[in-house]
């Protein structure tokens, strides 16, 4: 289906004789309406790579001279060398190894029941707008609580054990998902749908193989965003709710005991662990979700 | 300028599918028969027993005013959108029971960019519960039929828009239907892209023979492509004229200047400015 004039807008085509090859078939550059991304990045120096750790290591050098001119008080905010080498040693050798585990296990209990029901209940309300405008008002207030402030009546509940801290987590991470996934059912492509439907489609098969997907981006911004929210409760929690171990549980005692270099340890184990784990999200939603934006 | 049929036995035999030229020598029967439709919006008439035959294989275009309700008219033929009131029948059966498809205006928005440029095709036969071997072979002739040229195994938003717009287009094409919706399919295309995807949607009439309606708000482009343009009026909408387009097949971008092409194109311009001009606001309701 070529025109006969060739190497007018024949970005349609790819070079007669390059079938095979079709996958570097690049369109014409000289064709304005090429959208398709380039398809090479530039090369970038290796100072350009290096650019995100300046930050970090600014704040440790300014950190390290602080403490050496005297600037900070090193009984308060011990220097970077020695909170650094106990650090390794805790994870090495110490307990910070278990403590992490114990505060991921909770993490992704509470996620996995966040997900679990948030999902579905979000598809649900999103389905059905007159549902959601029934509930919205009720999800954006429980949204707008402080999670924490919700600490006494979990306990009442569910008791100071496990349960407790889970649900706390769970229940803050859910509120987060159902909004973002009802919000992106809500929000799905009109035509997209009509498409699906000229040509036949069922109502079951719109929603499996259209609304399902099409809400896809929109889910994963919640799921990341809800274990976010699930570790900060999380740890909040195994600070207060009679814990045992756990990165909270682990920090507040550090401070009891006034043990600072440890203590000061596990906040940057905790951060670097919070974006890992949202790191790790990213990268599974690049994976899935590779139209989104686009 | 309006053929009228009368209403005939519901069942016409279905032989003689197959048209041999432009549908000048059609048997009346053939062809959607739009019947008293209406449809309100706002308190007033979209449509008051609206009536419109269409013949079996034709190329037409609409054409009218701004909120004539263009789109609206294919959504309610092809029964995409409710109608208050009305019947719509192909070859005397309910359109419903019909092998339509569409085409869109906004391709990005009507393929799924989650599928490969090929199962986007390949969609509408996996609805009709295909195999994949089958699939694969329609897809196959389809793309030899059309000597198509694009790396299927890209996802859409790797393509060009006109390259994303053929795709909509093949996918529409898949299932052979009798009928083919297309919504200002080129609208979001620039110029050099819309000359070179007429062609090809010629190509395609030409080979295929299926009715065309298609809704354009581009008068050059909507007589190029059709032997009918529908002239709409503005609300509540009636048939202001329809234009025969007696041009040979193909019109490529030549077409454009000649001088028979020119005279229908201005007398198109001058009914549509004379429904323009009638003002549409007092005539609404």
């Amino acid at each position: 289906m070529r025109s006969d004039a060739a190497g007018s807008p024949d970005a349609i085509a790819a070079p007669s004789g390059s079938a095979a090859g079709a996958k570097s078939s690049r369109v014409d550059g000289t064709l304005a309406q090429t959208q398709a991304p380039a398809a090479k990045k530039p090369r970038r120096s290796l100072a350009y790579t290096l650019m995100p750790a300046t930050g970090p290591l600014l704040l440790i050098a300014f950190w390290w001279i602080a403490a050496e001119t005297g600037l900070l008080n090193t009984r308060l905010v011990p220097a970077p060398g020695p909170t650094l080498s106990t650090t390794w040693h805790a994870l090495l050798h110490g307990t910070m190894g278990h403590d992490i585990v114990q505060t991921l296990i909770r993490v992704l209990y509470a996620f996995v029941f966040a997900a679990g029901i948030g999902v579905p209940l979000g598809i649900l309300v999103g389905a059905n707008e007159r549902i959601y405008r029934s509930v919205e008002f009720l999800i954006d207030f429980f949204r707008s609580t402080p999670s924490t402030a919700m600490f006494p009546l979990f306990m009442l509940i569910f008791g100071l054990g496990e349960e407790g801290k889970i649900a706390l987590a769970a229940f803050a991470a859910f509120l987060i998902i159902v909004f973002n996934v009802a919000y992106g059912v809500l929000n799905a492509r009109k035509t997209r749908i009509l498409a699906a439907r000229s040509m036949g489609a069922s109502s079951m098969r719109i929603f499996a193989d259209i609304i399902f997907l099409e809400t896809l981006p929109q889910t994963f911004v919640g799921l990341r965003a809800g274990i976010s929210v699930a570790l900060v409760v999380v740890v909040v929690a195994e600070m207060f709710i009679g814990g045992v171990d756990g990165m909270g549980h682990r920090i507040i005692e550090d401070q009891y005991s006034y043990n600072l270099k440890d203590m000061y340890g596990s906040l940057l184990v905790s951060g670097a662990f919070g974006y890992g784990l949202n790191y790790l999200f990213l990268l599974v939603e690049r994976h899935f979700v590779h139209w989104a934006g686009r | 300028m309006h053929v009228e049929t009368s209403p005939r036995d519901p069942t016409p035999p279905r032989m003689g599918a197959s048209m041999a030229g432009p549908p000048t020598g059609v048997t009346p029967r053939r062809g959607i028969e739009i019947r008293g439709l209406t449809k309100r919006f706002d308190g007033g008439y979209l449509y008051r027993n609206f009536d419109l035959d269409l013949q079996d294989g034709e190329f037409i275009s609409i054409f009218g005013p701004n909120g004539c309700g263009k789109s609206t008219l294919i959504n309610l033929i092809s029964g995409m959108l409710p109608m208050d009131s009305g019947a719509v029948r192909y070859n005397g059966k309910p359109i419903g029971s019909t092998k339509l498809s569409y085409v869109f205006q906004n391709y990005r928005d009507a393929l799924f960019p989650w599928m490969r440029a090929i199962s986007n095709i390949q969609y509408p036969l996996k609805l009709l519960n295909l195999d994949k071997k089958s699939r694969d072979r329609r897809v196959e002739s389809l793309l030899a039929e059309f000597d198509v040229r694009i790396d299927l195994h890209r996802y859409p938003y790797e393509l060009s828009g006109g390259q994303q717009q053929t795709i909509s287009i093949l996918r529409a094409l898949i299932t052979d239907p009798e009928v083919l919706f297309l919504d200002e399919p080129f609208s979001a295309l620039d110029y050099e892209m819309t000359l070179f995807m007429r062609e090809r949607l010629q190509q395609v009439f030409m080979k295929r023979k299926n009715t065309m309606i298609f809704v354009s708000h581009d008068l050059e482009e909507a007589v190029q492509l059709s032997n009918r343009v529908l002239l709409l009026t503005r609300p509540p909408t009636r048939v202001a004229e329809i234009v025969p387009v007696l041009l040979p097949w193909p019109r490529d971008a030549k077409t454009l200047s000649n001088s028979d092409f020119v005279a229908v194109k201005s007398h198109c311009l001058d009914v549509f400015s004379r429904e323009v001009g009638r003002g549409g606001e007092a005539s609404f309701r």
